[in-house]
């Protein structure tokens, strides 16, 4: 797989890391009274979906930056690649 | 019909005019007391001891596909009980004995061979960590022998144990371990549930289930709607899909592994090997092809083939372990789609909705386990009681902190 990276342009996919699912991102807060419930399913709990599935890819031999790939994962095939501080920014995140 | 050496003499002297398909090709029911979702491996297994063991009537097995076509037909094989933790280990041990009966019981030539399978180390601290597990499984009643240099030598001489950086420092060998003709398991369990009146529908995909005031009453297909008293779920590489059906998300991501095998050559390999330093495990199947495999790719797929990078790493891993294996040439390549735990061990368990159960989870694991998980799905199922080998495969363990974590990843299902 070559991954389009939003900086350095296409970079073969044995390049980076793999973490999972971007929803990742979305650290629970950890004074909400339910944040043990919060924390399960955010830690343990995937939609883990057949189709399109947005991701997070670390660049490990090269920028170092982490990336929100989307991908379909029943044909492998890469839809958008973005910076994952940008996504992080855009929901409000490391303000 | 039963298969004997008796009968193969009788067909081949009147033209093998008697043989009959191994099981029925049944259009499915207006309602069955049991739904096994999934003809694979676990499904039918399940299936077959809920009417033989549990003495269960009135059960479906649907398949979206057909018998064998699923991972009970694209794994490498291996069977064996050496696991660490006490939550794992009687189960699996619990797998081995049953398929040490298996074909007697059946009555289908499964191609049982416990021909060994060797944990090759190359460091000191790995040898500690296989004396370790060695002594586990003893302290289960199961088979463990720790091999020095030379007892590997013996065994495998072929092996390169000079490595610069890997050199081979013994290793762990279960004698009981080996391996399995997959497809005939598959077969085997399919004509003994559908001797034992079990309706195996092929052809037919779940595409949702009917729940109402919690509790499950069939599910939707494509053939129909098929009532239920009791659904089990055992679609491994799917289970999140399925079990979206139900609303439930899963600790489980779904992701490919690779398989490969070789040209037919002569016997080589006496058993299974793993390479301790790599990706790689290898075994000579009976028609002379080396049957090897690696690690999961490593990100989500629902694809059932891989890419090469992982290709190149298990063809890397083979030349360092064994260089006499770069003479063969490979025959085919293939992938299965695995349920990825967050811990690395399986999930069998009651879900949330009545009537409605589910078994997966199995990581790359699952064929050894195939007899037991059936065994304990449908000790489940018919007594709504855990198997006593299974009770740690809970859903609630991540939220109590109770997890199986042979390999110590952690809730990062692509480590495991």
């Amino acid at each position: 797989m070559i991954i389009n990276h939003p900086l350095l342009g296409p970079r073969d996919s044995q390049e980076f890391t793999y973490l999972g699912d971007a929803s990742l991102i979305d650290r629970p807060d950890w004074q909400a009274p339910d944040a043990v419930d919060q924390f399960h399913d955010y830690l343990y709990l995937r939609d883990n979906p057949a189709g399109e599935h947005r991701e997070l890819w670390f660049h490990e031999q090269g920028d170092r930056s982490w990336l929100v790939v989307t991908r379909n994962v029943v044909t492998h095939e890469i839809l958008n690649v973005e910076l994952a501080s940008d996504v992080a920014r855009s929901r409000g995140r490391s303000k | 019909m039963r298969y004997s050496g008796f009968r193969v003499i009788r067909e081949a002297l009147t033209g093998h005019k008697g043989w009959q398909p191994a099981w029925r090709d049944p259009a499915p029911q207006a309602s069955y007391d049991y739904v096994i979702i999934g003809g694979g491996g676990h499904g039918l297994a399940t299936a077959y001891y809920l009417a033989k063991e549990f003495n269960q009537a009135r059960i479906a097995v649907l398949e979206k596909g057909y018998i064998g076509g699923g991972n009970v037909g694209r794994n490498t094989t291996i069977i064996r009980s050496n696991y660490l933790l006490d939550g794992n280990e009687p189960f699996y041990e619990f797998s081995m004995k049953l398929w040490e009966g298996l074909e007697q019981d059946f009555n289908f030539n499964a191609m049982v061979s416990q021909r060994g399978v060797l944990n090759l180390c190359h460091t000191d601290a790995q040898r500690d960590a296989y004396t370790r597990r060695g002594n586990a499984m003893r302290l289960n009643g199961v088979d463990a022998e720790l091999l020095d240099r030379e007892g590997v030598r013996r065994i495998a001489p072929f092996l390169n144990f000079d490595s610069a950086r890997f050199p081979i420092k013994g290793g762990l060998l279960q004698r009981r371990g080996g391996t399995v003709r997959h497809d005939a398991v598959a077969w085997g369990y399919a004509r003994g549930a559908d001797s034992r009146g079990v309706d195996i529908i092929q052809n037919c995909e779940v595409t949702g289930m009917r729940i109402e005031n919690g509790r499950i009453l069939g599910v939707e297909t494509s053939r129909g709607f098929i009532g239920a008293k009791k659904v089990g779920c055992a679609v491994a590489g799917s289970s999140s899909k399925v079990m979206s059906h139900a609303g439930m998300r899963l600790p489980i991501e779904s992701h490919v592994l690779q398989a490969f095998v070789s040209e037919g050559l002569k016997p080589v390999i006496p058993g299974v090997i793993t390479y301790g330093a790599g990706h790689f495990y290898v075994s000579q199947s009976d028609k002379g092809g080396l049957v090897f495999g690696g690690d999961i790719d490593g990100y989500n797929s629902y694809a059932q083939r891989g890419n090469m990078p992982v290709v190149e790493d298990v063809c890397e891993g083979g030349m360092s372990l064994m260089p006499i294996i770069g003479r063969a040439r490979l025959l085919r390549m293939w992938g299965g789609i695995m349920d990825m735990s967050m811990d690395g061990s399986p999930i069998i368990d009651k879900t949330d909705v009545d009537g409605l159960y589910f078994n997966g989870g199995w990581c790359y694991g699952g064929f050894k386990a195939t007899p037991a998980s059936g065994w304990a799905f449908a000790h489940l199922l018919a007594t709504d009681k855990p198997h006593q080998t299974a009770r740690a495969y809970r859903f609630d363990r991540f939220r109590k902190g109770l997890m199986i974590d042979e390999k110590g990843m952690g809730a990062q299902p692509n480590l495991h």
